[in-house]
């Protein structure tokens, strides 16, 4: 099967690679561009590890093919610090002991990013409805949502 | 110098830093099983029985291997063992068996087959080529129908020395154990109640599936990258099955993505190894989701029948239980640990327990968090509770009357040293939520539970550096935050910074033997060895000091990372900072490092006790957790957080496994549920805040007081919140999972 070429954005860099079209956008960014921080825990759509946000859409890359990626702004855990400056929800992740092996870590802060920018002030049933896409199965949640609260908390003084 | 052994008072120890890979994990740069690549890589791929039991009879791969992208066919003659010609015993056949079936597929999902091609896409489609004929044999999945005598054999000749004569050749291990005189026991009760109660296996669902990257010539001189709890035991167990020198093969153990147990064997990685070795260039193989369901280890499901006696004061006179675990197509269920832990939080007079391991058509069990106690604390938990129902009393009384304490003959048979279960059970009965009011529809519940702990054979290494830095090598992959721990005890050894030490965890070609991380052992025995390092280097440091100072080492001790004179009579010199020590250490002796190994037995029992409401809806079946309290006892906790962690870690997964996880076979067999959409975990929106409690008895077998905390937490949720929903039910509920058509059911019947 031949492969297509693909034109992106990923993280405010243009990129591009050629794609086998059964490929997801998930195979495309662990495997072309060594964009490894987004991991496959399901493949369907059901664990979140692989989120990401597609032109400002929440979405599993593992249920995106890598062809429908041509043109897009793609954002990854790798984009969510600003340089050397952490985001805000990596340091409360951190301080919070919000994860205990990491490999959610990834998907939940992408995620937990998008859901801050369409309500910074959410109340903890909106928080653990919006991150109930991402599995975690390490931490019981707790200490993600309060992590997650905590950073919504600091964010709105700040602003 | 005089260093004390034990130690209460702590600089480090107890505080809660960030910990050392934090930076790594939150920005996607960690690099776990998956993320690992090579020059001239090929992936893998791997063919699975769709049949529960069938033998085969042929396996034809010409047309795959003409494929041009496909470079290595791999099947059980590329392994050490063949059929027919057994060259390994125990274990490492059964693994053998498990990774790669020989004569016979024994469960859906079984691997029969494995491919190593140009990318990922062409491994795949050439599995499609590979045609298998198979011969269709009965099957059997339920552990009870397992064992009946008209049930399938799955593997003559499997059972060992401690099974009666006359059981079905399905069951493989025979436990019995206990003290007193049970019949008199039940002759003084007032009450007796006796019943039965099953539980279905469950996985331990780490998001990370099973991945590696193999390489192996054909010197027979391997590197093997993968992610794993324990990367000597993948070494030695590898080796065996591609029949190599255990020390030829480098093992690193990747970032690990979660393992509860799981990862205590391998299942890809001596396929990756054979692929490989044929090809001639590194193979990574990785599974998908339904592949870690079908045939990675889910726990063993359960059949168990319990008999308690009690007086009305509430004293246990009697206590018996029959455990049946179901393990998979092999030797291994634990049901001698259901059986030895089943009633070890009492101090009893009379008890007997009985555990057998039975064999059926599924996947080879994996430990999975305290693997077996959960299933018997659920059974004798919920018919604790029902005493106390029928008896009017109140079940932290009860458990408190009967509780063990130092002294006390386990029901399992040795005596206890100081233990904290009194203290789990006090704190219990103090917290608010044991006498906050429930609402309409709600039930409380309680339970215990208990778990051994494990030292294990553990080996670490300390080297200092000339800026006064330290690194510490451990064995152990860091699966919650060990490196943190790690670093805390060194530190308050030390006396320097925790930020100025960096642990690594070594590969097998750095560091001696090392078990893997399970049985809670981590923070205990690395802890431990880490300690022990540490201070193996201080004696270092003091002899450096002696030397500059010219008195004798005797006179010089260790306190807050400086060298000070042991008293007035040893000199008057200034304190000499580790930093200043090693700063010239080239010149007064040479590098400083320390190093300890050993296998610690000092582990220390583990007991905890669960407090959790639950809200049964009446029209749907639905459960609702909406209060839960994890009360466990740590010894000492060297980081509170990641010691709170454990807890609602252990909490929430024994919250799946007892309103919703099951591994559900269809009458083919064949597994039904091997999606995270069918098999459905806990998620965020399920869940109430977890709060814990962390009591600290020290561990008189540690040097800082330290017991394990990651499996003791899972134990006690099945039977609290088993006893939570029964009681807000008004029904006993004895299935797990306690899934809304079990809840409507029971309902209907009261």
């Amino acid at each position: 099967m031949s492969k297509l070429h693909v034109t992106t954005t990923v993280n405010g860099d243009e990129v591009e690679y050629l794609c086998d079209p059964r490929e997801t956008l998930l195979d495309c960014l662990r495997d072309k561009l060594n964009l490894t921080g987004a991991k496959e825990g399901c493949g369907t759509g059901d664990c979140g590890a692989c989120s990401v946000t597609v032109d400002g859409r929440l979405v599993c890359s593992c249920l995106m093919l890598g062809v429908e990626a041509d043109g897009k702004q793609i954002e990854t855990v790798e984009g969510i610090a600003d340089g050397d400056v952490l985001h805000p929800l990596q340091k409360k992740f951190i301080e919070y002991a919000a994860l205990q092996c990491g490999v959610c870590t990834p998907g939940v802060l992408v995620a937990a990013k998008s859901l801050l920018e369409k309500n910074p002030d959410p109340t903890e049933e909106e928080a653990r409805y919006w991150l109930a896409g991402n599995l975690c199965r390490c931490t019981g949640y707790d200490k993600i949502i309060r992590a997650v609260m905590d950073t919504a908390a600091e964010l709105r003084e700040a602003s | 110098m005089a260093l004390d052994d034990r130690k209460s008072i702590f600089s480090f120890v107890g505080t809660r830093p960030d910990r050392p890979d934090g930076l790594d994990k939150v920005t996607g740069r960690a690099k776990f099983g998956a993320d690992m690549s090579a020059p001239g890589m090929l992936h893998g791929a791997i063919l699975r029985s769709p049949h529960a039991h069938a033998r085969i009879v042929k396996i034809d791969a010409s047309k795959a291997e003409a494929l041009k992208d496909v470079k290595a066919v791999v099947t059980r003659a590329d392994f050490a063992d063949v059929p027919f010609k057994p060259g390994l015993e125990g274990e490492f056949y059964n693994v053998l068996e498990n990774v790669m079936a020989g004569e016979k597929a024994l469960y859906d999902g079984h691997a029969v087959a494995a491919v190593a091609a140009t990318s990922a896409l062409a491994a795949r489609d050439a599995l499609k080529l590979i045609e298998v004929e198979y011969e269709i044999l009965p099957h059997v999945t339920d552990v009870d129908k397992a064992m009946a005598p008209d049930a399938p054999v799955i593997r003559k000749g499997a059972a060992d020395y401690s099974v009666p004569a006359g059981m079905h050749p399905n069951v493989v291990r025979y436990h019995e154990s206990g003290h007193g005189d049970v019949e008199a026991g039940f002759a003084e009760a007032d009450l007796i109640i006796e019943d039965s109660f099953t539980t279905e296996a469950t996985h331990q669902g780490y998001i990370e599936p099973h991945a590696c990257l193999a390489s192996l010539g054909m010197d027979g001189k391997g590197e093997l990258w993968c992610t794993t709890q324990g990367h000597w035991i993948a070494q030695k167990t590898c080796a065996a099955l591609l029949g190599i020198e255990t020390s030829q093969l480098r093992v690193t153990a990747s970032e690990i993505g979660g393992g509860f147990g799981g990862k205590t064997t391998v299942f890809i990685e001596p396929v990756a190894l054979a692929l490989s070795r044929k090809a001639n260039r590194p193979v990574k193989l990785v599974m998908n989701r339904s592949e870690v369901f079908r045939a990675t280890g889910p726990t063993a499901s359960a059949s168990m029948d319990i008999k308690i006696g009690m007086k009305k004061d509430g004293t246990i006179t009697a206590a018996e239980g029959i455990f049946r675990l179901q393990g998979g197509a092999f030797p291994g269920a634990p049901g001698d640990m259901t059986a030895m832990c089943a009633f070890a939080p009492y101090d009893l007079t009379n008890v007997r327990q009985v555990g057998y391991d039975v064999m059926a058509n599924r996947p080879k069990q994996a430990a999975y968090r305290a693997p077996g106690a959960p299933m018997g604390a659920f059974a004798v938990e919920s018919v604790l509770d029902e005493l106390c129902n029928q008896l009017g009393l109140d079940p932290v009384d009860v458990r408190l009357k009967n509780a063990a304490a130092e002294g006390s003959k386990a029901s399992y048979g040795p005596t206890y040293e100081r233990i904290g279960l009194v203290e789990t059970l006090e704190a219990a009965k103090a917290h608010p939520h044991y006498s906050a009011p429930l609402k309409p529809g709600q039930g409380r519940g309680i339970s215990c539970g208990f778990w051994f702990n494990h030292g294990g054979e553990t080996s670490v290494s300390l080297a200092l550096s000339e800026d006064g830095s330290a690194q510490v090598m451990v064995g152990t992959p860091d699966i919650g935050g060990s490196r943190a721990s790690m670093a805390l005890m060194a530190a308050e050894v030390l006396g320097i910074p925790y930020e100025n030490i960096r642990v690594t965890v070594a590969d097998t070609a750095s560091l001696g033997y090392n078990d893997v991380s399970h049985g809670s052992r981590v923070t205990y025995a690395s802890g431990l060895a880490t300690i022990k390092a540490a201070r193996h280097a201080v004696e270092k440091l003091c002899e450096r000091a002696a030397v500059k100072w010219g008195i004798p080492v005797e006179a010089v001790k260790w306190e807050n990372g400086c060298a000070v004179p042991s008293g007035p009579n040893a000199g008057d010199f200034d304190p000499l900072p580790l930093a200043d020590i090693t700063a010239d250490m080239g010149a007064t002796g040479g590098p400083i490092s320390g190093h300890f190994e050993a296998t610690p037995e000092g582990a220390g029992v583990s007991f905890g006790t669960h407090i959790v409401d639950a809200e049964v809806d009446p029209e749907t079946g639905k459960t609702s957790i909406t209060r839960y309290t994890v009360i466990q006892d740590a010894g000492k906790a060297i980081h509170p957080t990641y010691v709170e962690g454990q807890y609602q870690g252990g909490a929430a997964q024994g919250i799946g496994w007892a309103l919703n996880e099951e591994y559900i076979y269809g009458d083919d067999g064949r597994l039904q549920n091997s999606i995270f959409l069918d098999y459905r975990i806990p998620v965020a929106s399920d869940l109430p805040m977890i709060d814990t409690v962390i009591v600290e008895v020290p561990n008189p077998g540690h040097p800082f007081g330290v017991r394990g905390v990651g499996e003791t937490g899972i134990v006690p949720p099945l039977a609290a919140i088993a006893n939570a929903v029964s009681n807000a039910a008004g029904v006993r509920m004895k299935q797990l999972p306690m899934s809304p058509p079990r809840i409507l059911a029971a309902l209907k019947e009261k």
